[in-house]
């Protein structure tokens, strides 16, 4: 019983974020038709307290620097269907989590036993920390976060998905919730992150090239973009590394041996050294930057070859029942 | 790289080496090294590994009779112990330690040191107030002094100023996540060292004793001596075993336990086996990391004496546990006899080879054939347990002239042509045992605890200096982050401007100005770049 509402509630918040992702493209297409967007001096001032980490400047900003009258009506548009784009992923959010923990209480256990609910656990986070972010002012991440949502809980209810059973012999440990979480949470963010290092490339092309129209003029100015990218892989980072500890912990204790390259391991040590070079980068001069985005988008394809494409492709230690 | 290019034959013996010094632990090489390492680390996942899977690898090698020998070659099985690999990490720690030995100095000497001294132009900062003179100077300097220690500043007394730092952990925490990398790799390298592992099956109610002799399979580090065995025995009293028999997952493992009674130093000890819950023996520990069914079987020989009685085990070959194995009878008269087994746990399909339908024993089937021979000499040499060779050997054949198969379950016998026996008396549980030691493991973890520490030091402790400038013109608040990434400066300038109680004269500017050019031409961090 739990198990079929678990199963509606996740195809209902595929649906749901389809209908998120359509407003905010709507939101984006409505934008376009704004006039290019001046730059400014004045962009990066009006954005005012550091509590808002990334408020949308263009409204209050380009007002007055506005030519035709019917602008104002085309922003209304837009903030309505971005304001629409939000209540939609909160209650898609909502059936989300509904699903997640009806599928705890079907397996009677964390819900993280395989591919499937690993990935509608971590989808769970990601769009967690999306609402939370929006709710502080960066709802401009809408676009990409909906759009990853649908992707991965699209893929995981139709591609992924096993009925529910227990766990094997294996899996019965408590570093089965601290590592799987650590790396679920991690995940989430490292996602957040690489959603904002890809804005900020888009935005800072923009920017070199004297184009900033539309969606992107709604962004912050790239230094904020690339500011709050660097947070959530700061965030990350150090959590990733206890997940990997945390998971050779286990591995010591479920098959003797702390570390054993297998391809899951492997392949995590890989992620880990590649956002150590992310960080690293941004300490490098002439690393800093546009090439620090690109380390931290191969990062996160590092993150998800490993979640996906291991599994898919490679047997090993780490293979679940199921997929 | 412009450096390489500059008269290099100038550069010589003691430079030389410094130059390539100065190379290996710059940043940049670091980063370099750090990309090389995770390229590197990627072929040993894609392709078999001689160490995880041999078959595998041999496998590889058929298929691929062109490419496979070059792998081969330049140690593509077995990428984790291939000198390329190991010359990448070591150059990395090279470079670590070149890079942290310097910057531990640099920091030890400045535990102690003070804020530098007040910038002249204050306005010039990323965040700055201005307030007209109140009180007297030192007054207002003096406040200054006690709110800024009150933060958790340290703090600096000028003639007209005070300046004020904080965040000094950030630099330590990173000098200890980097320096716990190096105490991880000699933790790894002494595990690898002195370490040792070696495996065991163990039937039900069979025991094992930790010797050299015992082992199935051994492997130990270059250090090791068989001294470091401590001696223990551990008996398998029983195995249970349960499996998904519900529609989702059947067959999937539920249960694995066993029951164990370990001797050590003369005390026998009770003790419970699971998979996450291992039997810690002296330095050793035992795993649990396999298991598969055993047939205990009698052969009689034509003269009716007993040429083999006990349990032999079979090896499975799929997730239902289809299981192979010999039972081999060396001294049966006049003639010796062997049999090829095949275990089926459920068995379904007999007459048409056999196969297994579930992972327990539900249905237990025993398919054999036999073969005889003459005596064969003892040559002492070791003899594969799992496989049969049938050179010498003649198969048993019925009337028919075809060859002899039959099947039994538990509590049957089978008298052969040449009046020979084989009694199935029941099936047993094998579980595989490894037993282990790896002497660094208390530093690989403790190190890994100690550098996400460091780590979150490094990454959450955000350095800040603040300075308040107080004289007859007025009174300057202002900040300076020293890393990126943070924020709440401006707050922080203006409340520790409420704090003093100053009236403020001009609204703090945006740091997103102070570090950008107008004109949207973006920051200075594209600028770096091109
Ligand atoms: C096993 C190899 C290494 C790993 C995994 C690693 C990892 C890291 C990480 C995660 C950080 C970020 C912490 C922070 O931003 O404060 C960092 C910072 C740093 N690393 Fe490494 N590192 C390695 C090797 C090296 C080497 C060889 C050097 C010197 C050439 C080096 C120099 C630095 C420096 C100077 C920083 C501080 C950057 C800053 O202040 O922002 N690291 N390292």
């Amino acid at each position: 019983m739990a198990e079929y509402w678990s199963n509606l509630a996740m195809v209902t918040s595929v649906v749901v974020y389809l209908l998120a992702l359509g407003a905010f493209a709507a939101e984006w297409a409505a934008a376009r038709k704004l006039e290019p967007e001046v730059v400014p001096a004045g962009v990066l001032v009006a954005s005012g307290g550091e509590e808002v980490i990334g408020d949308a400047p263009a409204p209050e900003v380009a007002a007055p620097t506005s030519k035709a009258p019917d602008d104002t009506a085309t922003r209304i548009r837009v903030d309505m269907f971005g304001r629409m784009g939000l209540a939609l992923t909160l209650i898609g959010w909502a059936s989300h989590l509904a699903g997640v923990v009806m599928r705890g209480v079907a397996g009677n256990r964390f819900p993280w036993g395989n591919m499937y609910e690993f990935v509608t656990a971590a989808m769970l986070f990601i769009v967690t920390i999306f609402l939370v972010l929006a709710f502080r002012g960066v709802r401009w991440l809408g676009l990409p976060v909906t759009l990853l949502a649908v992707i991965g809980q699209g893929l995981a209810v139709t591609v992924f998905y096993v009925a529910v059973a227990p766990l094997v012999p294996a899996l019965h440990s408590v570093w089965f919730v601290i590592h799987i979480v650590a790396a679920a949470v991690a995940g989430a963010a490292f996602n957040v992150g690489g959603l904002l290092s890809i804005l900020y490339l888009l935005k800072s092309r923009a920017v070199r090239r004297e184009k900033v129209r539309g969606y992107l003029a709604k962004l912050p100015s790239p230094t904020r973009i690339d500011e709050l990218a660097y947070r959530f892989h700061a965030f990350a980072f150090p959590l990733w590394t206890f997940a990997i500890a945390a998971g050779s912990v286990w591995a010591e204790y479920a098959w003797g041996r702390f570390w054993g390259w297998d391809p899951k391991e492997t392949w995590s040590l890989v992620t880990w050294v590649v956002y150590a070079g992310y960080l690293h980068a941004r300490a490098t001069a002439g690393w800093r930057g546009r090439r620090a985005a690109v380390v931290a988008i191969v990062g996160l394809a590092c993150f998800w070859f490993n979640f996906v494409g291991i599994n898919l492709l490679v047997s090993g230690l780490h293979s679940y029942a199921g997929i | 790289m412009a450096e390489r290019t500059r008269r290099p034959g100038t550069l010589r013996g003691a430079e030389t080496l410094r130059w390539l010094w100065t190379q290996l632990t710059s940043m940049r090489t670091a980063l370099v090294l750090l990309f090389a390492l995770a390229l590197a680390a990627i072929p040993g996942s894609l392709l078999p590994q001689r160490p995880t899977s041999p078959v595998r690898v041999r496998e590889f090698i058929t298929d691929n009779p062109q490419l496979g020998p070059i792998y081969d070659a330049v140690g593509l099985f077995d990428v984790y112990a291939s000198p390329w690999f190991a010359a990448i990490y070591l150059l990395l720690f090279v470079s670590l330690v070149g890079c942290i030995i310097p910057r531990v100095g640099v920091y030890a000497r400045g535990l102690r040191a003070q804020p530098p001294t007040t910038p002249r132009n204050l306005a010039r900062l990323p965040a700055h107030l201005d307030a007209p003179a109140s009180d007297d100077p030192s007054t207002v300097l003096d406040a200054a002094e006690r709110e800024l220690r009150r933060r958790r500043f340290r703090v600096r007394r000028l003639d007209d100023s005070v300046s004020a730092e904080r965040g000094y952990l950030r630099e330590l925490g990173n000098l200890v996540f980097h320096c716990s990398l190096v105490f991880l790799l000699s933790g790894v390298a002494v595990g690898s060292l002195f370490g040792y592992k070696g495996t065991v099956a163990v039937v039900e109610g069979q025991s094992f004793s930790n010797t050299l002799t015992q082992f199935d399979d051994f492997s130990s580090g270059g250090l090791f001596s068989p001294q470091q065995l401590v001696p223990f025995t551990v008996k398998l009293d029983s195995f249970e075993a349960k499996f998904e028999t519900g529609p989702v997952q059947r067959g999937a493992a539920r249960v694995f336990r066993a029951h164990t009674t370990t001797t050590i130093d003369g005390a026998s000890t009770d003790g419970l086996l699971e998979v996450n819950h291992p039997l810690s023996l002296g330095d050793s520990v035992v795993h649990l990391v396999g298991h598969g069914y055993a047939v205990d079987v009698t052969v009689k020989d034509a003269n009716g004496d007993v040429a083999f009685t006990g349990p032999v085990i079979l090896l499975p070959q799929d997730g239902n546990f289809l299981s192979v194995g010999v039972v081999k009878a060396p001294f049966a008269r006049p003639e010796r006899l062997a049999f090829e087994a095949l275990f089926l746990p459920t068995a379904v399909d007999t007459d048409s080879g056999g196969a297994s339908a579930f992972p327990d024993a539900l249905n237990p089937a025993l398919l054999l054939n036999a073969w005889h021979g003459p005596p064969k000499e003892a040559t002492g040499e070791p003899e594969n347990v799992y496989s049969l060779n049938t050179v010498g050997l003649t198969q048993f054949t019925t009337d028919d002239g075809d060859k002899l198969r039959f099947t039994l379950v538990p509590g049957q016998s089978y008298t052969l042509p040449d009046g020979s026996t084989i009694e199935f008396h029941d099936w047993k549980r094998w579980v595989s045992l490894q037993v282990s030691s790896t002497p660094g493991l208390w530093l690989v973890f403790a190190s890994v605890l100690v550098a996400v520490t460091g780590l979150c030091l490094s990454l959450f402790i955000r350095p800040r200096r603040l300075w308040v400038r107080a004289g007859a013109g007025g009174v300057e608040v202002a900040g300076l982050d020293r890393t990126e990434g943070r924020g709440g400066l401006q707050d922080e300038v203006r409340s520790l401007a409420e704090a003093l109680e100053l009236a403020v004269t001009d609204e703090p500017v945006d740091e997103g100005v102070a570090q950008s050019p107008p004109g949207g031409a973006g920051s200075p961090q594209e600028d770096e770049e091109d």
